[in-house]
């Protein structure tokens, strides 16, 4: 009892406690801001990339992409896990604006908008037909036209205005090159016309917030896309199909129940006549498909948390410090203690009682003080940016919206169960030397 | 008196301070027996070792060589945790700084050793007893309004004497002070040592340090501490 009450009012009544505390509320701060805000803009980044892909992927990065995926489409929709497939023609291709003289690679993305919203976030990434996607390719007053939907940054780049107004809506011709492959991937036209042009309208653009995506990526009709890539006909073939579980369904558990279908759907398939064309088909989630993109983000972040974790370190080395001056203060409090009956254990316990409550104190400070910037970071930053032109990230730049400020409990946790157990092990090393010290010469130190 | 009633017999005390390679002998085989109900006065020169006698006695520290024995109980068999409930139980230290908790108020101070021997939960058992046995001390001591004071408000003679009432509250039964006096003017020391009188007749048994020869005269019996051994004086019956 007498080292709760003891602990209170050193913590109270000594000036040097409340630097200890105050250390502790500023590395919980600057670790809890930084963190959230990292860990925010990384999910963010993730959930942008799982809205892209769906929830399991499907698919060849072979440019002859697979057939019979008619067939696994229909057997993936019927499975009660699934809620929705979207095949997918995949290739690369030349474009060149009507009226230049330039000829840019791009990505081509086939696909029927309706079903690929079903299954991915397609349609909400579109500017004017988010609300009717089954009109995305369709050209305002003149059906014979066909559109075509690009990256917000490519138009950017194309026409120097990343939005146009729904009313004036210019008709820009782009022409689309393509080299279509036969299944086994050889040149289907080999000769003089190697190539398959058709020429598409801008008919909407495509905001994911994935800057490469966004920037090289130009979505075709499915059947279109098909022919100018050589994989309609008899045996039609596409890239990959993206799948959406239904809300209930793990990510993890679904992807390895798509795995066993297909294992299954292959075996069937043996022996078709294209049956090769399956080899190089595989079963990702959607976090493995677009890995190469979240990878370096995550290395970051870890980066970012080992850096912080000196933070902490820190913090032990300020607790450690003032524990030493406060220890040294108070020996002859120790050597009192001892000679009414006090064990070292009882000290110990003591100085880790007070070490807790300013680890407590220390965290709850931080912790509040951080909520409560989070709370006011983007005002804040807007402020900053009215008065001094400050901004954390260009926005013309980089396709964040708002700095994220949504505190995770799993951080929450880990940051104040970290700062108590700094407390402890910076008080422990002085308080288990204090405790050690022979109470004579703690006392004899006022009688000399 | 008989025999048995030795409530501490000291045999051949050494106590030696290595300071470097030099060793400093300090204490050279001091024999000290108390009886209980006895004030004793040990007298010596500043320096000469008394307080690391009086530590030695009260299980404060321990003897190079020697035996302490309290009530028969050899100190040097007892185990450390057993070792801090003697130090809870059975002596009451005052010192001649007083050391009292400067965070803790006039009273937390006194009934501090009750709390220290016990739990939470034990302690909130017995607290308003102990409390009120304080309260009892303070009023004894003439330090009834003072209950609630900080330690730093008060005069060393009050000190002294909030000192006394938490040596004196788990009822010890040897009371051990050194230099009580010793950072006090004449008047307000007369006061302590009439306060250690007093108890004495009630029968506590006290062992007081000193090197002031008026003082050791209140006691009832007076050794003297030379060269690390005893010399008796107004030996009674010894
Ligand atoms: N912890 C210690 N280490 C070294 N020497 C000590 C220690 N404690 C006491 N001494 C020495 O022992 C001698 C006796 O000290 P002490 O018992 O305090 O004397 P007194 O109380 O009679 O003035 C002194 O010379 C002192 O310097
Ligand atoms: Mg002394």
């Amino acid at each position: 009892m007498y080292k709760i009450i003891l602990a209170t009012r050193y913590l109270l009544k000594r000036r040097i406690t409340y630097f200890a505390v105050l250390a502790v509320a500023l590395s919980v701060f600057i670790v809890l801001v930084v963190m959230t805000v990292m860990a925010g803009l990384v999910n963010e980044f993730k959930e942008k990339n799982h809205r892209f892909a769906g929830d399991c992927v499907v698919g060849t990065e072979s440019l002859v992409g697979f057939a019979y995926y008619e067939d696994f489409v229909k057997l993936a929709e019927q499975q009660d896990f699934v809620e929705a497939v979207s095949p997918a023609i995949k290739s690369f291709a030349l474009k060149r604006r009507r009226g230049s003289e330039q000829d840019d690679i791009t990505e081509i993305m086939g696909i029927d908008p309706v079903r690929h919203s079903q299954a991915t976030g397609f349609g909400n990434t579109l500017y004017f037909h988010n609300d009717d996607v089954s009109r995305t390719f369709e050209i305002a007053n003149d059906a014979n036209l066909v559109g075509c939907v690009l990256g917000d940054f490519m138009l950017l780049q194309d026409s120097n205005s990343r939005n146009y107004s729904a009313t004036s809506l210019p008709r820009i011709p782009y022409s689309i090159s393509c080299f279509p492959l036969t299944a086994r991937g050889a040149l289907a036209r080999a000769g003089t016309d190697m190539v398959n042009t058709k020429t598409f309208y801008f008919s909407d653009q495509s905001t994911t917030d994935l800057p490469r995506i966004d920037g090289s990526l130009v979505y075709l009709p499915f059947e279109q896309a098909q022919q100018l890539c050589g994989m309609a006909g008899s045996n039609k073939r596409a890239s990959r199909l993206h799948i959406r579980f239904k809300p209930d369904v793990k990510i993890q558990a679904g992807c390895e129940k798509v795995q066993s279908l297909w294992q299954k759907f292959r075996q069937d398939k043996a022996g078709e006549k294209q049956a090769y064309s399956l080899d190089t088909v595989t079963v990702q989630s959607w976090k493995q498909y677009r890995r190469s993109s979240i990878a370096p983000l995550e290395n970051e972040q870890t980066e970012m948390s080992v850096m912080f974790g000196f933070v902490g370190i820190t913090t032990v080395f300020i607790v450690l410090v003032v524990f030493y001056m406060i220890i040294s203060h108070k020996s002859k409090d120790i050597g009192i203690l001892k000679s009414i009956g006090a064990s070292n254990i009882d000290i110990i316990e003591l100085f880790s009682g007070y070490a807790f409550l300013v680890g407590i104190i220390g965290s709850g400070l931080g912790l509040l003080a951080g909520w409560i910037f989070l709370l006011k970071i983007n005002p804040i930053e807007g402020w900053l940016f009215r008065h001094f032109g400050f901004q954390l990230w260009d926005r013309t730049i980089y396709a964040i919206g708002d700095i994220p400020n949504k505190v995770e409990f799993k951080i929450l946790a880990t940051i104040v169960v970290s700062a108590i157990i700094a407390c402890l092990v910076g008080a422990l090393i002085p308080s288990v030397q204090a405790a050690r010290q022979k109470p004579v010469e703690t006392l004899q130190v006022g009688q000399l | 008196m008989s025999k048995n009633d030795f409530i501490l017999k000291a045999e051949g005390l050494h106590k030696s301070y290595r300071m470097g390679t030099n060793e400093v002998r300090v204490l050279k085989g001091v024999n000290l027996n108390v009886r209980k109900g006895e004030f004793v006065a040990i007298i010596g020169a500043s320096g000469s070792g008394k307080s690391t006698l009086l530590h030695i006695l009260g299980a404060l520290d321990k003897p190079t060589r020697g035996v302490v024995r309290f009530e028969k109980r050899d100190l040097s068999r007892i185990g450390s945790g057993e070792l801090n409930r003697f130090r809870n139980k059975m002596v009451g230290f005052v010192f001649q700084f007083y050391h009292l908790l400067d965070e803790l108020s006039v009273l937390e101070n006194v009934f501090l050793p009750a709390m220290t021997s016990r739990s939470i939960a034990g302690w909130l058992v017995c607290r308003r007893q102990a409390k009120n046995r304080a309260k009892e001390l303070l009023a004894q001591l003439g330090l009834a309004e003072r209950a609630k004071h900080k330690p730093y408000q008060l005069s060393g003679g009050e000190r002294q004497r909030v000192a006394i009432g938490r040596a004196l509250m788990n009822e010890p039964k040897l009371l051990l002070a050194d230099e009580p006096t010793g950072n006090l003017d004449s008047a307000t020391g007369n006061g302590i040592l009439e306060v250690l009188e007093k108890l004495n007749r009630a029968g506590q048994t006290i062992v007081m340090v000193t090197h002031d020869e008026r003082i050791a005269r209140k006691a009832e019996r007076i050794v003297t501490l030379v060269d690390g051994k005893i010399e008796h004086k107004n030996s009674g019956s010894l």
